[in-house]
Protein backbone atom coordinates (compact mmCIF):
# COMPACT_ATOMS: atom_id res chain seq x y z
CA UNK A 1 0.00 0.00 0.00
CA UNK A 2 1.33 3.80 -0.53
CA UNK A 3 1.76 5.90 2.67
CA UNK A 4 1.97 9.69 2.85
CA UNK A 5 4.09 10.88 6.04
CA UNK A 6 3.18 14.36 7.60
CA UNK A 7 5.47 15.37 9.89
CA UNK A 8 9.07 14.57 9.00
CA UNK A 9 10.95 14.57 12.65
CA UNK A 10 12.34 12.22 14.27
CA UNK A 11 9.32 9.95 14.27
CA UNK A 12 8.94 10.77 10.74
CA UNK A 13 11.98 9.88 9.09
CA UNK A 14 12.12 6.81 11.26
CA UNK A 15 9.11 5.70 9.81
CA UNK A 16 10.47 6.37 6.07
CA UNK A 17 13.66 4.36 6.95
CA UNK A 18 11.52 1.30 8.32
CA UNK A 19 9.72 1.02 5.27
CA UNK A 20 12.38 1.40 2.89
CA UNK A 21 14.32 -1.25 4.84
CA UNK A 22 11.79 -3.71 5.41
CA UNK A 23 10.48 -5.57 2.13
CA UNK A 24 6.95 -5.36 3.79
CA UNK A 25 4.43 -4.37 0.60
CA UNK A 26 4.42 -0.69 1.78
CA UNK A 27 6.07 2.55 -0.49
CA UNK A 28 6.44 5.97 0.52
CA UNK A 29 4.51 7.80 -1.93
CA UNK A 30 4.60 11.47 -0.30
CA UNK A 31 6.40 13.22 2.90
CA UNK A 32 5.91 16.66 4.18
CA UNK A 33 7.37 19.10 7.15
CA UNK A 34 6.41 22.07 8.53
CA UNK A 35 7.48 23.86 5.30
CA UNK A 36 8.09 21.43 2.14
CA UNK A 37 6.71 18.69 0.81
CA UNK A 38 7.34 15.73 -2.26
CA UNK A 39 4.98 13.48 -3.75
CA UNK A 40 5.95 10.75 -6.35
CA UNK A 41 3.20 7.98 -6.81
CA UNK A 42 5.30 5.93 -8.14
CA UNK A 43 7.10 5.79 -4.89
CA UNK A 44 9.95 8.67 -3.38
CA UNK A 45 13.73 7.60 -3.33
CA UNK A 46 13.99 7.55 0.88
CA UNK A 47 17.45 7.64 0.99
CA UNK A 48 17.67 10.69 -1.40
CA UNK A 49 15.17 12.59 1.07
CA UNK A 50 16.68 11.85 4.30
CA UNK A 51 19.77 13.30 2.93
CA UNK A 52 18.35 16.39 1.72
CA UNK A 53 16.47 16.63 4.72
CA UNK A 54 19.96 16.46 6.59
CA UNK A 55 21.47 18.87 4.29
CA UNK A 56 18.72 21.39 3.91
CA UNK A 57 16.48 21.08 6.86
CA UNK A 58 13.75 20.64 3.98
CA UNK A 59 12.56 17.38 2.86
CA UNK A 60 10.71 18.45 -0.46
CA UNK A 61 10.10 21.27 -2.28
CA UNK A 62 8.14 24.66 -0.45
CA UNK A 63 5.92 24.83 -3.59
CA UNK A 64 3.74 21.60 -2.65
CA UNK A 65 1.83 21.69 0.83
CA UNK A 66 0.67 19.03 2.86
CA UNK A 67 -2.98 19.89 1.68
CA UNK A 68 -1.90 18.81 -1.68
CA UNK A 69 -0.78 15.60 -0.40
CA UNK A 70 -4.03 15.81 1.43
CA UNK A 71 -6.36 16.23 -1.60
CA UNK A 72 -3.98 13.77 -3.90
CA UNK A 73 -5.04 9.78 -4.54
CA UNK A 74 -1.37 9.47 -4.26
CA UNK A 75 -1.68 7.49 -1.18
CA UNK A 76 -3.89 5.19 0.54
CA UNK A 77 -2.86 5.28 4.29
CA UNK A 78 -1.98 8.71 5.94
CA UNK A 79 0.75 8.77 8.69
CA UNK A 80 0.35 11.74 10.83
CA UNK A 81 3.28 12.02 12.76
CA UNK A 82 3.22 16.15 12.98
CA UNK A 83 4.05 17.56 16.32
CA UNK A 84 1.01 17.43 19.35
CA UNK A 85 -1.04 20.43 20.29
CA UNK A 86 -3.06 18.98 23.12
CA UNK A 87 -5.14 22.28 23.11
CA UNK A 88 -6.66 22.55 19.40
CA UNK A 89 -5.12 19.14 17.75
CA UNK A 90 -4.26 21.46 14.69
CA UNK A 91 -3.17 21.23 12.45
CA UNK A 92 -2.74 17.74 12.63
CA UNK A 93 -6.86 17.38 13.28
CA UNK A 94 -7.81 18.85 10.13
CA UNK A 95 -5.46 17.13 8.15
CA UNK A 96 -6.29 13.55 9.56
CA UNK A 97 -10.09 14.73 8.92
CA UNK A 98 -9.34 15.19 5.16
CA UNK A 99 -7.59 12.29 4.79
CA UNK A 100 -10.47 10.16 6.30
CA UNK A 101 -13.23 11.94 4.48
CA UNK A 102 -11.19 11.19 1.33
CA UNK A 103 -11.43 7.27 2.18
CA UNK A 104 -7.77 6.56 3.75
CA UNK A 105 -6.71 4.83 6.44
CA UNK A 106 -5.22 6.47 8.83
CA UNK A 107 -2.13 5.70 11.31
CA UNK A 108 -1.36 8.40 14.04
CA UNK A 109 1.36 9.41 17.17
CA UNK A 110 -0.65 12.35 17.83
CA UNK A 111 -2.04 12.41 20.98
CA UNK A 112 -3.92 15.93 20.17
CA UNK A 113 -6.74 14.38 17.94
CA UNK A 114 -7.85 11.46 19.60
CA UNK A 115 -7.68 12.62 23.27
CA UNK A 116 -10.01 15.74 22.17
CA UNK A 117 -12.12 14.40 18.83
CA UNK A 118 -11.89 10.55 19.15
CA UNK A 119 -15.33 9.81 18.80
CA UNK A 120 -15.57 12.21 15.96
CA UNK A 121 -12.88 10.64 14.05
CA UNK A 122 -14.16 7.11 14.60
CA UNK A 123 -17.25 7.78 13.53
CA UNK A 124 -16.41 9.60 10.11
CA UNK A 125 -13.43 6.78 9.46
CA UNK A 126 -16.47 4.19 9.81
CA UNK A 127 -18.89 6.47 7.30
CA UNK A 128 -15.87 6.37 5.13
CA UNK A 129 -15.32 2.25 5.52
CA UNK A 130 -11.69 2.73 6.72
CA UNK A 131 -10.18 2.56 9.95
CA UNK A 132 -8.02 4.92 12.35
CA UNK A 133 -5.30 3.36 14.23
CA UNK A 134 -3.19 5.01 17.32
CA UNK A 135 -1.00 2.47 19.02
CA UNK A 136 1.86 5.38 19.01
CA UNK A 137 -0.11 7.63 21.15
CA UNK A 138 -0.36 5.82 24.32
CA UNK A 139 3.24 4.39 25.66
CA UNK A 140 5.59 4.18 22.50
CA UNK A 141 6.70 0.43 21.91
CA UNK A 142 4.27 -1.18 24.31
CA UNK A 143 1.14 -2.58 22.15
CA UNK A 144 -0.95 -1.64 24.91
CA UNK A 145 -4.26 -0.98 22.33
CA UNK A 146 -3.25 -4.07 19.83
CA UNK A 147 -3.00 -5.73 23.52
CA UNK A 148 -6.76 -4.49 24.32
CA UNK A 149 -8.62 -4.96 21.24
CA UNK A 150 -7.18 -8.04 19.18
CA UNK A 151 -4.93 -9.96 22.23
CA UNK A 152 -7.26 -10.24 25.03
CA UNK A 153 -10.13 -9.88 23.14
CA UNK A 154 -13.35 -11.26 24.97
CA UNK A 155 -12.43 -10.23 28.27
CA UNK A 156 -14.06 -7.82 30.15
CA UNK A 157 -11.85 -5.40 31.41
CA UNK A 158 -12.39 -4.15 35.11
CA UNK A 159 -9.86 -1.98 35.66
CA UNK A 160 -6.25 -0.52 34.03
CA UNK A 161 -3.46 1.29 35.61
CA UNK A 162 0.01 2.11 34.95
CA UNK A 163 2.89 4.50 34.59
CA UNK A 164 2.05 6.70 31.78
CA UNK A 165 4.85 8.67 31.29
CA UNK A 166 8.51 7.91 31.51
CA UNK A 167 9.93 11.23 32.62
CA UNK A 168 8.62 11.32 35.89
CA UNK A 169 9.13 7.70 36.41
CA UNK A 170 12.85 8.43 35.87
CA UNK A 171 12.64 11.49 38.36
CA UNK A 172 10.93 9.19 40.83
CA UNK A 173 13.48 6.23 40.00
CA UNK A 174 15.97 8.59 40.88
CA UNK A 175 14.68 10.01 43.78
CA UNK A 176 14.39 6.70 45.76
CA UNK A 177 17.33 5.20 44.47
CA UNK A 178 19.94 8.28 45.06
CA UNK A 179 17.88 10.10 47.47
CA UNK A 180 18.23 12.82 45.31
CA UNK A 181 15.81 15.88 45.70
CA UNK A 182 12.90 16.82 43.11
CA UNK A 183 14.89 19.61 41.70
CA UNK A 184 18.02 17.61 41.13
CA UNK A 185 16.35 14.59 39.89
CA UNK A 186 14.80 16.81 37.19
CA UNK A 187 17.76 18.85 36.10
CA UNK A 188 19.53 15.43 35.69
CA UNK A 189 16.28 14.62 33.46
CA UNK A 190 17.19 17.75 31.65
CA UNK A 191 20.53 16.65 30.90
CA UNK A 192 19.67 13.67 30.00
CA UNK A 193 17.03 14.69 27.21
CA UNK A 194 14.35 12.99 29.00
CA UNK A 195 12.74 16.22 30.37
CA UNK A 196 12.11 19.38 28.53
CA UNK A 197 12.99 22.66 29.00
CA UNK A 198 9.67 23.20 30.36
CA UNK A 199 8.39 19.75 32.06
CA UNK A 200 5.22 21.27 33.11
CA UNK A 201 3.51 18.72 30.47
CA UNK A 202 5.34 16.07 31.95
CA UNK A 203 5.43 16.32 36.00
CA UNK A 204 2.09 17.89 36.35
CA UNK A 205 0.89 14.93 35.02
CA UNK A 206 -1.18 16.07 31.69
CA UNK A 207 0.54 13.77 29.36
CA UNK A 208 -0.01 10.82 31.82
CA UNK A 209 -3.90 12.07 32.14
CA UNK A 210 -4.07 12.88 28.12
CA UNK A 211 -3.23 8.75 27.71
CA UNK A 212 -5.80 7.74 29.69
CA UNK A 213 -8.51 10.09 28.38
CA UNK A 214 -7.59 8.11 25.10
CA UNK A 215 -7.93 4.93 26.46
CA UNK A 216 -11.30 5.69 28.53
CA UNK A 217 -12.85 6.73 25.09
CA UNK A 218 -11.02 4.05 23.20
CA UNK A 219 -11.25 1.37 25.05
CA UNK A 220 -14.49 1.69 27.33
CA UNK A 221 -15.86 4.52 24.91
CA UNK A 222 -16.71 6.77 28.04
CA UNK A 223 -16.67 10.44 26.38
CA UNK A 224 -14.44 11.71 28.54
CA UNK A 225 -12.33 14.86 28.20
CA UNK A 226 -8.85 16.14 30.23
CA UNK A 227 -11.08 17.84 32.55
CA UNK A 228 -12.66 14.92 33.40
CA UNK A 229 -9.22 13.41 34.71
CA UNK A 230 -8.12 14.23 38.79
CA UNK A 231 -4.42 15.20 38.14
CA UNK A 232 -2.14 15.57 40.94
CA UNK A 233 1.56 15.36 39.03
CA UNK A 234 4.87 14.67 40.67
CA UNK A 235 6.30 18.51 41.26
CA UNK A 236 5.58 18.52 45.29
CA UNK A 237 7.13 14.49 46.31
CA UNK A 238 10.04 14.84 48.32
CA UNK A 239 12.45 12.37 49.01
CA UNK A 240 11.72 11.89 52.51
CA UNK A 241 8.25 10.93 51.29
CA UNK A 242 9.83 8.17 49.11
CA UNK A 243 11.94 7.50 52.34
CA UNK A 244 9.20 6.93 54.85
CA UNK A 245 7.53 4.63 52.11
CA UNK A 246 10.75 3.00 51.72
CA UNK A 247 11.00 1.87 54.86
CA UNK A 248 8.44 -0.80 54.54
CA UNK A 249 9.44 -1.84 51.38
CA UNK A 250 7.42 0.69 48.90
CA UNK A 251 7.89 3.48 46.91
CA UNK A 252 6.06 6.22 45.08
CA UNK A 253 5.30 6.66 41.35
CA UNK A 254 3.23 8.40 38.99
CA UNK A 255 0.59 6.06 38.58
CA UNK A 256 -2.53 6.91 35.57
CA UNK A 257 -5.71 4.54 36.50
CA UNK A 258 -9.02 4.04 34.88
CA UNK A 259 -12.04 2.06 37.04
CA UNK A 260 -15.05 2.61 34.32
CA UNK A 261 -17.34 1.03 37.43
CA UNK A 262 -16.27 3.81 40.59
CA UNK A 263 -16.31 6.40 37.35
CA UNK A 264 -12.64 6.57 38.34
CA UNK A 265 -9.68 8.51 35.96
CA UNK A 266 -7.10 9.93 37.87
CA UNK A 267 -3.19 10.83 37.71
CA UNK A 268 -1.55 10.65 41.15
CA UNK A 269 1.59 9.38 43.09
CA UNK A 270 0.59 6.80 45.00
CA UNK A 271 2.70 4.11 47.55
CA UNK A 272 2.82 0.87 45.76
CA UNK A 273 4.85 -2.11 47.16
CA UNK A 274 8.51 -2.16 45.24
CA UNK A 275 7.45 -5.67 44.67
CA UNK A 276 4.68 -4.77 42.38
CA UNK A 277 5.27 -5.72 38.70
CA UNK A 278 5.14 -2.29 37.96
CA UNK A 279 7.60 -1.26 39.61
CA UNK A 280 9.61 -0.55 36.46
CA UNK A 281 13.20 1.74 36.70
CA UNK A 282 14.26 5.29 34.86
CA UNK A 283 11.87 5.89 31.84
CA UNK A 284 10.21 2.51 31.16
CA UNK A 285 6.71 2.88 31.14
CA UNK A 286 4.41 0.14 32.53
CA UNK A 287 0.60 -0.96 32.15
CA UNK A 288 -1.42 -3.52 34.09
CA UNK A 289 -4.95 -4.75 32.76
CA UNK A 290 -7.24 -6.44 35.03
CA UNK A 291 -9.54 -8.61 33.06
CA UNK A 292 -12.41 -11.33 34.19
CA UNK A 293 -10.42 -14.23 31.97
CA UNK A 294 -6.96 -13.44 31.96
CA UNK A 295 -6.33 -12.29 34.62
CA UNK A 296 -3.82 -9.32 35.43
CA UNK A 297 -1.76 -9.05 32.67
CA UNK A 298 1.34 -6.20 32.58
CA UNK A 299 3.04 -5.08 29.64
CA UNK A 300 6.26 -2.79 30.61
CA UNK A 301 8.43 -1.36 27.82
CA UNK A 302 9.87 2.11 26.45
CA UNK A 303 7.07 4.54 26.31
CA UNK A 304 8.88 6.96 24.16
CA UNK A 305 11.76 7.52 21.38
CA UNK A 306 11.84 7.67 17.61
CA UNK A 307 12.57 4.02 17.07
CA UNK A 308 9.67 2.55 19.71
CA UNK A 309 7.46 5.49 18.27
CA UNK A 310 8.33 3.91 14.91
CA UNK A 311 7.63 0.48 16.07
CA UNK A 312 4.27 1.49 16.98
CA UNK A 313 3.43 3.13 13.44
CA UNK A 314 4.62 0.75 11.66
CA UNK A 315 2.73 -2.44 13.58
CA UNK A 316 -0.32 -0.21 12.90
CA UNK A 317 0.51 -0.31 8.86
CA UNK A 318 1.32 -3.68 8.78
CA UNK A 319 -2.18 -4.36 10.56
CA UNK A 320 -4.52 -2.43 7.92
CA UNK A 321 -2.11 -3.87 4.93
CA UNK A 322 -2.92 -7.66 6.79
CA UNK A 323 -6.45 -7.03 7.38
CA UNK A 324 -7.51 -4.41 4.23
CA UNK A 325 -4.52 -4.32 1.72
CA UNK A 326 -5.34 -7.67 -0.70
CA UNK A 327 -9.10 -6.35 -0.72
CA UNK A 328 -8.71 -4.66 -3.94
CA UNK B 1 -6.75 -21.86 83.18
CA UNK B 2 -4.94 -23.41 86.15
CA UNK B 3 -4.21 -20.96 88.65
CA UNK B 4 -0.51 -22.28 89.17
CA UNK B 5 2.92 -19.97 87.52
CA UNK B 6 3.70 -19.94 84.50
CA UNK B 7 -0.24 -20.56 83.01
CA UNK B 8 -1.05 -17.21 82.02
CA UNK B 9 2.24 -16.97 80.02
CA UNK B 10 1.33 -20.01 78.31
CA UNK B 11 -1.68 -18.52 76.66
CA UNK B 12 -0.10 -15.79 75.49
CA UNK B 13 2.72 -17.47 73.67
CA UNK B 14 0.56 -19.32 71.26
CA UNK B 15 -0.52 -15.18 70.02
CA UNK B 16 3.10 -13.63 69.65
CA UNK B 17 4.34 -16.99 67.97
CA UNK B 18 1.47 -16.44 65.16
CA UNK B 19 2.61 -12.69 65.40
CA UNK B 20 -0.35 -11.52 66.62
CA UNK B 21 -0.72 -8.30 68.97
CA UNK B 22 -2.03 -8.82 72.65
CA UNK B 23 -4.07 -5.44 73.43
CA UNK B 24 -5.35 -6.30 77.08
CA UNK B 25 -4.95 -9.01 79.59
CA UNK B 26 -7.93 -8.69 82.19
CA UNK B 27 -6.87 -11.48 84.87
CA UNK B 28 -8.56 -11.57 88.10
CA UNK B 29 -8.19 -13.30 90.96
CA UNK B 30 -11.23 -14.42 92.80
CA UNK B 31 -10.88 -15.53 96.24
CA UNK B 32 -13.85 -17.29 95.88
CA UNK B 33 -13.75 -19.28 93.46
CA UNK B 34 -13.26 -22.60 93.79
CA UNK B 35 -11.56 -25.46 91.81
CA UNK B 36 -8.09 -23.44 91.58
CA UNK B 37 -9.30 -22.41 87.95
CA UNK B 38 -9.20 -18.37 87.02
CA UNK B 39 -10.81 -16.39 84.20
CA UNK B 40 -8.58 -14.51 81.42
CA UNK B 41 -9.99 -12.17 79.25
CA UNK B 42 -7.16 -11.39 76.31
CA UNK B 43 -7.71 -8.90 73.75
CA UNK B 44 -5.90 -9.38 70.66
CA UNK B 45 -5.09 -8.69 66.95
CA UNK B 46 -4.20 -11.51 65.00
CA UNK B 47 -4.27 -12.36 61.19
CA UNK B 48 -7.36 -12.32 59.47
CA UNK B 49 -8.58 -15.87 59.59
CA UNK B 50 -6.12 -17.53 62.26
CA UNK B 51 -8.73 -17.48 64.74
CA UNK B 52 -9.12 -21.08 64.63
CA UNK B 53 -5.60 -22.18 64.32
CA UNK B 54 -5.20 -20.46 67.95
CA UNK B 55 -8.63 -21.74 69.25
CA UNK B 56 -7.21 -25.50 68.50
CA UNK B 57 -3.75 -24.34 69.97
CA UNK B 58 -5.49 -23.99 73.14
CA UNK B 59 -7.28 -26.91 72.77
CA UNK B 60 -4.10 -28.60 72.55
CA UNK B 61 -2.87 -27.00 75.85
CA UNK B 62 -5.83 -27.99 77.83
CA UNK B 63 -7.39 -24.13 77.80
CA UNK B 64 -10.66 -24.18 76.98
CA UNK B 65 -11.97 -21.22 75.45
CA UNK B 66 -15.29 -20.23 77.57
CA UNK B 67 -16.33 -17.72 75.16
CA UNK B 68 -14.74 -15.78 71.73
CA UNK B 69 -16.28 -12.58 71.89
CA UNK B 70 -16.55 -9.57 69.14
CA UNK B 71 -14.31 -11.12 66.31
CA UNK B 72 -13.42 -7.39 64.46
CA UNK B 73 -11.91 -7.06 60.89
CA UNK B 74 -9.02 -4.97 60.90
CA UNK B 75 -7.98 -2.87 58.34
CA UNK B 76 -4.98 -0.90 58.32
CA UNK B 77 -4.05 1.53 55.57
CA UNK B 78 -1.18 4.04 54.80
CA UNK B 79 -0.70 7.53 53.25
CA UNK B 80 1.73 9.54 53.03
CA UNK B 81 1.40 14.10 53.37
CA UNK B 82 3.52 16.34 52.44
CA UNK B 83 3.37 19.85 53.07
CA UNK B 84 3.25 22.46 56.15
CA UNK B 85 2.00 19.67 58.70
CA UNK B 86 2.31 21.66 61.65
CA UNK B 87 1.66 25.13 60.57
CA UNK B 88 -1.63 23.42 59.45
CA UNK B 89 -2.56 21.46 62.55
CA UNK B 90 -1.50 17.84 62.49
CA UNK B 91 -2.93 17.55 65.75
CA UNK B 92 -7.03 18.74 64.27
CA UNK B 93 -5.71 16.48 60.85
CA UNK B 94 -5.21 13.51 63.28
CA UNK B 95 -8.50 14.43 65.69
CA UNK B 96 -10.60 15.02 62.40
CA UNK B 97 -9.63 10.81 61.74
CA UNK B 98 -10.20 10.13 65.02
CA UNK B 99 -13.49 11.91 66.37
CA UNK B 100 -15.31 9.61 63.52
CA UNK B 101 -15.44 7.05 65.83
CA UNK B 102 -15.14 4.30 63.21
CA UNK B 103 -11.61 4.78 62.09
CA UNK B 104 -8.48 6.00 63.82
CA UNK B 105 -4.53 7.30 63.24
CA UNK B 106 -2.88 4.16 64.15
CA UNK B 107 0.57 5.35 63.71
CA UNK B 108 2.51 8.93 62.50
CA UNK B 109 6.45 9.45 61.46
CA UNK B 110 7.34 12.52 60.04
CA UNK B 111 10.42 13.87 58.43
CA UNK B 112 10.84 17.97 59.00
CA UNK B 113 13.49 19.04 56.94
CA UNK B 114 14.65 22.93 57.04
CA UNK B 115 12.25 25.48 58.21
CA UNK B 116 9.81 26.55 55.72
CA UNK B 117 10.56 23.36 54.01
CA UNK B 118 7.39 20.99 53.55
CA UNK B 119 7.31 17.91 55.63
CA UNK B 120 6.56 15.01 54.73
CA UNK B 121 4.57 12.09 57.07
CA UNK B 122 3.15 8.19 56.97
CA UNK B 123 0.24 7.76 58.25
CA UNK B 124 -1.34 4.95 58.87
CA UNK B 125 -5.33 4.54 59.73
CA UNK B 126 -6.57 1.24 61.45
CA UNK B 127 -10.54 0.63 61.07
CA UNK B 128 -12.55 -2.51 61.17
CA UNK B 129 -13.61 -2.74 57.77
CA UNK B 130 -12.97 -1.24 54.32
CA UNK B 131 -15.93 0.99 53.76
CA UNK B 132 -14.86 2.85 57.16
CA UNK B 133 -11.36 3.41 55.57
CA UNK B 134 -12.11 4.54 52.76
CA UNK B 135 -14.47 7.20 54.56
CA UNK B 136 -11.37 8.05 56.38
CA UNK B 137 -9.73 8.29 53.90
CA UNK B 138 -12.16 10.35 52.27
CA UNK B 139 -11.89 13.18 55.31
CA UNK B 140 -8.54 13.12 54.74
CA UNK B 141 -8.87 13.85 50.87
CA UNK B 142 -10.81 17.09 51.71
CA UNK B 143 -8.77 17.71 54.22
CA UNK B 144 -5.56 17.72 52.14
CA UNK B 145 -7.75 19.92 50.33
CA UNK B 146 -8.52 22.71 52.67
CA UNK B 147 -5.14 22.81 54.13
CA UNK B 148 -3.10 21.98 50.53
CA UNK B 149 -1.59 19.25 51.56
CA UNK B 150 -0.65 16.85 49.04
CA UNK B 151 -2.00 13.36 49.63
CA UNK B 152 0.06 9.98 48.06
CA UNK B 153 -2.49 7.06 48.40
CA UNK B 154 -1.41 3.52 48.02
CA UNK B 155 -2.15 1.72 45.01
CA UNK B 156 -4.98 -0.90 46.20
CA UNK B 157 -6.48 2.12 48.20
CA UNK B 158 -9.72 1.64 46.04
Amino acid sequence: MRIAIIGFGSVGRGVAEAIADNQNGLTVTAVADSKSAAIDESGLNIAEILRNKAETGICGSPDITVSDIISSDAYDILVEVSPTNAETAEPALGYIRGALAGGKYVVTSNKGPIALKFEELHALAEAHGVTLRYEATVCGAIPLIHTIEHGIAGNEISRLYGIFNGTCNYILTRMAEEGLTYQQALLEARELGYAEADPTYDVQGIDAAIKLVILANAVWGMKKCLDDVDIIGIDRVTSAAIALAEKEDQTIRLIGEIDPADDILRVSPRIIPKSHPLVVRDTLNAVTIETDLAGEITLIGKGAGSSETASAILSDLLFICDCYGRRD
Amino acid sequence: MKDSPGQLVAALKPISDMGGNILSVIHERDPEADGGLLDVQIMCEISEGTLDTLLSQYRSQGISVLRVGEERFLVRRSIILIGHLIHTDISDTIDKIDSTGYAEVHELSMVMPAINEPSSAKMTIKSDCITDVNRALAILRDVAREKELLIIESLEGN
